[in-house]
């Protein structure tokens, strides 16, 4: 049996690894590569200017400026989306009415689940879309005439450079919760009822239930979420490019950091400089994904 | 990502002004520019030439045009290949019309098998000046100096408007054909106008007190496309290079010190803080994308829009029966230095032939049908968009706002101007266009303004991967 394993197990693995050393690991290299030459992006000729790019990276201002609009992204939006997804989530499977059948979610409760998970099925640029038009910034616009009836007056949105960014967050926000309020659901119903019930006889209350039973039960999970919604506030770049004003304004007040690799990359017919700013990116996401993830390390319970 | 399409126009509209002039000394970039050396070198020649066929095209090869499938569709494309085939009958063309030039073509360009026709407009365009500077396209001056087609002799340069010889000038060579002629302006519904009694202004009071009037009928006086700056910035440009003189935009396109900073940018700045703090703009008109003012503006909500000629064909669907679409030129500032009845007039939608290119010399000979006067009305006729072509819209049925903006190319003449910043140095355009926002909302003053872009004109001055150009 020993014999003609490894064939067999290399056989298999062929085929993923073949195409996941094109599709992945060669682009990174490449990317690599290219952040050290001044490549246009639209001619074979190229020239190496070692660590030039980096340089020039560390004194563009607009780059700073959307290091500094991902960093306010990367604080916002793991953070509230998973505090967000997890309340629902509770609501949903333990938060109904006390009564004969012990521990339940509330009425209704597959048809919020559909309603939250709704937005993920929409691509990215139709949600960029319906919100520009609801964030219409005349007072006729949707959300205006709606603070309008409760007489909160109107506002600019993503007109209004204070405002932009934290709009942009607010749709992410909106865009995500449903995803990971379906996925802590999920890991929620995993766990057995007999346990919310011997915290009930025990008479904890719900919120004591969820800060010590259901968060480290749950904890595994929510840190991959922490980890994935780190990555996705890294990005943005559809969301960013479709919704706001320039795009990346008003007053580079929404740039982030892969609508400059775009430009840069495309439009100015910089791809060595666009390559740069990329692997300053890889190198960000990994630190933040590891560096969380040590944070966030627990002993795991079993059950 | 996909754009939609109205997204992708306006960026089109945006990328498509392509142009240059002379670049300030010859670079090491530039200098590999040219691939081959004059008419001789191009591939694809070979027959004999003749006053038919200058570049003497061998009939029997294939000729491959991509056409950029956007606002002007490619119907008038397969014209100019009728009007190819017509006199080379064994050519075979492989006509493509695509809109997502740039991930479709910079593998061709980079392995060296480009098309022999690029259209490269529309938000996928590939950058014109890094092509130009390094080598990609053909020096076109054989196109220029050949007869044009049905003329009598008279050479190609010769049959059209100025603004396509100066714009189509890299290193003082003419490497692009920027085919169709956008006029920039105040737009306005004349049927409304008439009805109310109404006059576009000449004089900067005239437009203030005309404002009030409209203001007071309850109709915003101005809109603009807030959420992309590139509108609203037309007025200010065209202001102040008609108050200052053409000096302006050369100072401005050639990095000159100072040259934000200028008396006359600063009047047409304060203009525009007048309009805002006034209370002319239509309310949030600075967070609109194009499709929602314009929209608002055929619905009278707004007597003035500043845009392009391509905006009567962009809200054919949307303007209601009776609206008559028509372009009138800014206001003049005290003391302009050009008269009211120009403006800027640019010339978009790039025709190149590829230096590597399999068939050049067939390349060059389709735009030289293209340039023909039967081709440029063809053109204009299916797309309502006025091309470079001298005198080729005579006779043809227009509508208002085609036959206006043609009105104004004529009684501009040597007046209109152009500036190409925006093509020449891509990084610089985007920083302008944020600060032009900013003063559009009145969130800075004219100072301030004056300031930020001439910041954003020193870095580029001062950055080494910048080619610098200048023009006087």
């Amino acid at each position: 049996m020993q014999h003609g394993r490894y064939p067999f197990i290399v056989g298999f693995l062929i085929l993923p690894l073949t195409l996941y050393g094109v599709f992945v690991i060669s682009p990174f290299v490449q990317a690599f590569h290219y952040s050290l030459t001044d490549w246009s992006g639209v001619s074979p000729d190229l020239s190496y200017v070692g660590l030039q790019n980096f340089q020039t990276l560390m004194r563009d201002g607009l780059f700073l400026q959307a290091l500094r609009n991902n960093a306010l992204l990367l604080l916002g939006l793991p953070a509230i989306t998973v505090m967000l997804a997890l309340f629902f989530a509770f609501l949903l499977n333990v938060g109904g009415a006390k009564g004969k059948a012990g521990v339940q979610g509330i009425r209704g409760n597959g048809f919020y689940k559909l309603a939250f998970f709704l937005p993920q099925v929409l691509s990215v640029p139709v949600i960029a879309v319906i919100w520009a038009v609801i964030f219409d910034p005349t007072s006729d616009g949707l959300a205006n005439s709606a603070l309008g009836w409760v007489g909160l007056g109107s506002f600019g949105w993503l007109a209004d450079p204070n405002l932009a960014l934290y709009s942009v967050l607010w749709v992410l926000i909106w865009g995500s919760v449903g995803f990971y309020l379906v996925l802590f659901n999920a890991a929620m119903s995993s766990i057995p009822r007999d346990i919310f019930e011997a915290a009930l006889i025990d008479g904890a209350g719900r919120f004591s239930t969820f800060v010590r039973v259901t968060m480290p039960l749950l904890w595994d999970t929510i840190q991959t979420s922490w980890v994935y919604l780190a990555i996705l506030s890294l990005d943005v770049y559809a969301l960013v490019a479709v919704m706001t004003a320039g795009p990346g304004g008003p007053d580079n007040s929404t740039q982030v950091i892969s609508l400059q690799i775009a430009q840069n990359g495309f439009q100015f017919g910089r791809a060595g400089y666009a390559s740069a700013m990329g692997v300053v990116l890889f190198f960000l996401t990994l630190i933040i994904a590891t560096v969380m993830l040590r944070l966030t390390r627990r002993e795991r319970i079993e059950y | 990502m996909n754009a939609p399409h109205n997204y992708s126009r306006r960026v089109f509209l945006q990328r498509a002004g392509l142009a240059a002039m002379a670049v300030a000394g010859s670079s090491v970039l530039a200098g590999c520019a040219s691939g081959g050396d004059g008419e001789d070198t191009v591939s694809g020649g070979g027959a004999d030439k003749s006053a038919e066929n200058p570049f003497g095209v061998n009939a029997a090869d294939p000729l491959t045009v991509v056409i950029f499938n956007g606002g002007y569709g490619d119907d008038y494309a397969k014209f100019h290949e009728g009007l190819y085939t017509s006199t080379f009958t064994e050519a075979k063309i492989d006509h493509k019309a695509i809109t997502d030039i740039r991930q479709q073509m910079q593998p061709l360009f980079n392995a060296g098998n480009p098309p022999d026709v690029l259209d490269n407009a529309g938000a996928e365009a590939m950058p014109i000046s890094t092509l130009a500077d390094t080598g990609q396209l053909t020096d076109l001056t054989p196109l220029f100096d050949a007869d044009a087609i049905g003329q009598d002799g008279t050479a190609v340069r010769d049959t059209l408007n100025p603004v396509a010889i100066e714009s189509a000038e890299y290193a003082s060579k003419p490497m692009v054909l920027n085919y169709a002629l956008q006029v920039y302006g105040l737009w306005y519904d004349r049927a409304m106008f008439d009805e109310k009694g109404w006059e576009p202004a000449e004089t900067w009071d005239d437009f203030l007190a005309l404002s009030e009037e409209i203001k007071g009928a309850g109709i915003a006086p101005m809109a603009h496309q807030g959420k992309y700056p590139y509108y609203i910035q037309q007025v200010l440009m065209d202001m102040a290079v008609k108050h200052g003189g053409p000096e302006v935009a050369y100072a401005i396109d050639s990095l000159e010190p100072n040259a934000w900073k200028n008396e006359s940018i600063t009047m047409a700045a304060e203009a525009l803080l007048e309009i805002k703090s006034k209370g002319y703009m239509l309310e949030g008109t600075e967070g609109l994308d194009h499709i929602q003012s314009q929209t608002k503006w055929n619905e009278h909500k707004a007597a003035f829009i500043c845009c392009g000629s391509w905006l009567e064909n962009e809200q054919k669907s949307v303007a209601p029966a009776g609206f008559e679409t028509t372009v009138a030129p800014t206001p003049l500032l005290p003391g302009a230095a050009l008269p009211f009845d120009c403006t800027r007039v640019e010339a978009a939608e790039a025709f190149i032939v590829p230096s590597k290119a399999a068939n050049q010399a067939g390349g060059m000979e389709y735009l030289r049908t293209m340039l023909s006067k039967e081709g440029a009305a063809e053109f204009t006729k299916l797309t309502a968009a006025p091309t470079i072509v001298n005198g080729a819209t005579e006779g043809l049925d227009l509508s208002p706002g085609a036959a206006s903006s043609i009105a104004l190319i004529d009684s501009g003449g040597d007046n209109n101007w152009n500036y190409y910043y925006g093509i020449w140095y891509s990084p610089m355009d985007p920083k302008i266009q944020s600060a032009v926002a900013e003063l559009a909302a009145g969130r800075v003053s004219a100072a301030e303004f004056t300031t930020e872009c001439q910041k954003a004109a020193d870095e580029t001055a001062s950055d080494p991967a910048t080619q610098k150009r200048t023009r006087s």
